[in-house]
């Protein structure tokens, strides 16, 4: 009954998300361009940016909660296919540049000129062009996790021993991007840039676009795996979750469908990393630290598993702290996040999200001793 | 080279108190040291080498006080050596000088063919030495600096030479200078390459080298063959080094992924903070260190001995408080386990680095753990060769409490059916408090051996943690001996990949196939078999 409830909710929740997040976005946009900077209303250029930054790691959180919520695939390696977005837009960036580099060379970008390279690498042909760019923006991930799940799920490597095997790929990239003979920029990484389809970086205007671009792309995703949670498909997906052998004996192809979903949610982490690095203006290989994956994690437990609204308060709401921790307290922040972990775990399996229903069911009994007459819930839903 | 010249200055200036030289050399003596006292730096050279030449034995420190600069000479030309506290000596006799230093006192001037002519002239001097340690140290220099020059007092010296080890060393100098005169015949030289061929090492290939470019047909093609067969014997000694470094670092898996093997493995907990354990350990080792320093430094030598018990109770007990104030409730639900764990790693990681610095702390070796030695062409160094005997006593101890001890009876019955061992009067729960406790532990005697080798940081641990977890899952889990086989395995093949690839890519290599590998067998190399399997 109280799934019957919450699925209610949800679908009230349905239009809801997109738009108070379009809506939010656009109002804050606009506060920031159109008033003058000394208006008491303005919003200051550096909370675009973070905004920006928060919708994108909503992007990736719903990306993990997708394959960790919906399917039982705990990743620890997503910030992977969030890093490997990024780098395709930052080779983009990079080539854009031109010759306003410091060594000025039209072709090759500043680090290759320092490390003495004659041509450019065949990998970075093309990148030049944004169309070629945005393809490997989803391409360059998805492929990687297709081969990734491919070999993975056919084997039925499953549970703890898949999440091991997911961070050690994202620490094995971590490693390789660190060299320097990668092409990749090596520990520096990528930043320096200048201009996206001709808009300068810097300007506040490119900036909202930006951060409009990142909400549309969310909102749009949001949408997309509402669908598709809650289409036959998704019905498949949940019993793979909650009862692997038992889907497979009844003639699902489980390890298709964990692959489609696999796949598709790093496509989507890519195009979220790929949207963070023009707002953050860097990527490096630490973005592949397996310390990022699991945080990423945390902000879809801190949301609540297995819905699509969670992750992206999660998301939002740790990064939030995080952003006034480091400001404040830098020293507790690890303390903060890690007392989070626990707490949530223990006392939170079901996030944010969870709380509502709970709330709800709690006040029914409430509203039950002092003699209102109301039909009766079992307090905990089970799943 | 400086260090050495001083020592040998000081050995010598002792000598010279005892003993007053013969009259008839100390004309000679006179003369040269007259020499000294001039601006010109030929004067100075043609002076040390006459100095040289007498044989006398104050005159190393003469030379090494040349060198120094802390030689002196006055108008009439008397010269003084000038201590390092500022007294004087006398230079003839090595004397205190009583009373005022005498006026007009200039140091001789050096150059660097002055210090090549001194350095020449103290191997010379120390050829005939009747230390033998100094013999041997001179031949060795003739042998890296050979001079065709000095020929004939090498031979001189070998004549004389009685110790097989000096013998050998002149002879190769010897070769050595061959090689490098131009006139010498083709006869001697292919002799000489055939001896340096049997010293066979990256010194003896320089000079063989510079033979195979330079000299005549026959000469070439000696050194040519010796350089090949010389380059086989390396490249054995060096496939032996990398091997023995694999097995270092395998031995330093095994350490760390132990405790894990039997969190994991044996309890099926993921604990990400077991590289914390590790940490604590380490940071364990440094708290007994500095209690040592303070309060008994003649411990010092002992302080791994105190400190491993020591860290076995910490992290064991930080273990156990884990184990029953959060793991406790989430047993059976593995992911839930990793994302709390791996938080209480960030926590434990934090408290650290409040209490002790974000930096690197000094970690001390004792002295029987530093220092190295030769086995044929390995250098083996003492701390990663006790750190593999550890690692391997450490792995006996735990096979036998898992074995031989009623605890360790316990928690094999626990892990392979909980409920029956539970209805045989077992306390399960308590079982698994003492196996993550026995675990962690573990972990933290890992961390002391970890200590002597690594920085100890806060994120000592984390470095270790992706590293141990391929390891037991390599080697399949709950299976102690598959712990020990994946972690050499997985150390060797590192160290073995490293000169081809490079440190980096080696790793990303092995890891990459450790991938394909839990692909291919996903429970490991020696997976676990029957009903427990499946639950």
């Amino acid at each position: 009954m109280i799934a019957e409830k919450l699925g209610l909710f949800r679908s009230r929740l349905g239009w809801i998300v997109p738009l108070i997040i379009m809506g939010g976005t656009l109002l804050v946009a606009a506060l920031n361009l159109l008033l003058p900077p000394d208006a008491a209303l303005h919003v200051p250029g550096y909370v675009i940016a973070l905004l920006g930054k928060y919708l994108c790691y909503a992007l990736l959180a719903l990306s993990l909660d997708l394959v960790w919520g919906y399917v039982g695939i705990l990743s620890l390696g997503h910030g992977a296919f969030f890093a490997l977005g990024g780098y395709a837009m930052g080779m983009y960036l990079m080539r854009q540049i031109g010759t306003r580099g410091v060594y000025g060379n039209p072709v090759l970008p500043d680090f290759m000129v320092f490390l003495n390279w004659q041509e450019l690498p065949w990998y970075w042909y093309g990148f030049d062009h944004f169309a070629v760019a945005l393809l490997m923006m989803a391409l360059a991930p998805g492929l990687l996790a297709f081969v990734f799940g491919f070999l993975a799920f056919r084997s039925r490597v499953t549970g703890v021993y898949l999440s091991i095997i997911t961070q050690a790929l994202t620490y094995a990239l971590l490693l390789a991007f660190f060299r320097n003979d990668m092409g990749f920029g090596g520990n520096n990484g990528l930043t320096d840039f200048k201009e996206i389809l001709g808009a300068d970086l810097q300007l506040a205007g490119t900036k909202a676009c930006l951060l409009l671009a990142s909400a549309a792309l969310l909102s749009g995703f949001y949408l997309f795996c509402r669908r598709m949670t809650r289409s036959r498909f998704g019905k498949v997906l949940v019993a793979v979750r909650d009862a692997e052998s038992r889907a497979r004996f009844l003639g699902y192809r489980v390890e298709s469908y964990k692959l489609v979903v696999f796949t598709f949610s790093a496509v989507m982490a890519g195009l979220a990393g790929a949207l963070y690095v023009p707002q953050v203006g860097i990527i490096n290989p630490g973005e592949f630290d397996p310390a990022n994956s699991i945080e990423a994690v945390v902000w879809v437990a801190v949301g609540g598993r297995g819905t699509l609204v969670g992750p992206i308060i999660g998301a939002i709401l740790v990064n939030f702290g995080k952003t006034i921790f480091t400001g404040v307290l830098p020293e507790l922040w690890l303390f903060a996040l890690g007392g989070l972990f626990v707490f949530v775990t223990l006392f939170m399996p079901k996030g944010v999200v969870g709380l509502w229903p709970s709330l709800m069911a709690r006040l029914a009994q409430m509203r039950e001793r002092l003699g209102y007459q109301q039909p009766q819930h079992q307090p905990e839903a089970e799943e | 080279m400086k260090r050495l010249v001083r020592a040998i200055a000081l050995l010598v200036c002792m000598v010279i108190q005892g003993h007053l030289s013969q009259p008839a050399v100390a004309d000679a003596v006179d003369d040269s040291l007259a020499g000294f006292a001039s601006t010109s730096y030929a004067d100075i050279e043609k002076a040390v080498a006459a100095l040289a030449a007498t044989g006398d034995p104050a005159a190393t420190a003469i030379l090494a006080a040349l060198a120094d600069g802390r030689l002196a000479y006055t108008a009439d030309k008397a010269v003084f050596i000038k201590n390092e506290d500022g007294t004087l000596l006398t230079a003839r006799t090595g004397e205190p000088l009583a009373g005022e230093a005498p006026f007009g006192l200039k140091p001789v001037k050096v150059n660097n063919k002055v210090r090549r002519a001194v350095d020449a002239a103290m191997g010379q001097l120390t050829l005939s030495s009747t230390d033998p340690a100094q013999r041997l140290a001179s031949a060795e220099a003739a042998f890296h600096a050979p001079d065709p020059a000095q020929l004939a007092p090498i031979e001189a010296a070998l004549a004389k030479e009685t110790d097989p080890r000096i013998k050998t060393e002149l002879e190769q100098a010897r070769a050595a200078m061959i090689l490098a005169k131009a006139d010498a015949s083709d006869n001697d030289k292919v002799a000489a390459i055939a001896i340096l061929a049997a010293r066979g090492d990256q010194d003896a290939k320089s000079f063989l080298n510079a033979a195979a470019n330079q000299g005549s047909g026959r000469v070439a093609e000696a050194a040519n063959a010796a350089l090949a067969k010389i380059d086989r014997t390396l490249a054995m000694w060096s496939a032996a080094q990398s091997f023995y470094y694999g097995l270092s670092l395998g031995s330093v898996l095994l350490l760390a992924a132990i405790g894990l093997a039997i969190t994991f493995g044996v309890m099926g907990v993921i604990n990400m903070a077991h590289g914390e354990m590790v940490m604590l350990g380490a940071y364990t080792t440094f708290v007994v260190q500095e209690a040592i320093r303070n309060h008994a430094p003649f411990l010092f030598d002992y302080s791994l001995l105190i400190a491993t018990p020591l860290a076995f109770l910490v992290a064991g007990g930080v273990g156990m408080a884990i184990e029953r104030t959060v793991i406790r409730y989430l047993y059976g639900r593995p992911l839930e386990t990793l994302l709390a764990t791996f938080g209480l790693s960030l926590f434990l990681q934090q408290a650290v680095r409040s209490i002790f610095g974000p930096t690197n702390l000094e970690v001390g070796n004792p002295s029987w753990m530093s220092g190295a030695f030769d086995l044929g062409g390995l250098t083996l160094t003492y701390n990663r060769m006790w750190i593999i005997v550890f690692a391997f006593v450490v792995f006996t101890v735990l096979m036998l409490v898992l074995r031989r001890t009623s605890l360790g009876l316990q928690m094999r019955a626990v892990t392979q059916n909980r409920r029956m061992a539970a209805a045989m009067g077992i306390r399960t729960a308590w079982v698994d408090t003492l196996t993550f406790g026995l675990g962690s532990g573990v972990a933290g005697i890992a961390g002391v051996a970890l200590s002597q080798i690594d920085n100890v940081s806060p994120n000592l641990g984390q470095s270790y943690i992706i590293d141990s977890f391929m390891v037991v899952v390599f080697g399949g889990v709950g299976n102690l001996w598959g712990t020990l086989v994946g972690a050499l395995a997985l150390g060797v093949a590192n160290k073995v990949l490293e000169p081809v690839a490079g440190a980096v890519l080696g790793k990303i290599v092995v890891l990459v196939l450790l991938v394909l590998f839990i692909q291919r067998k996903p429970r490991g190399l020696f997976p676990q078999k029957g009903r427990a399997v499946e639950s």
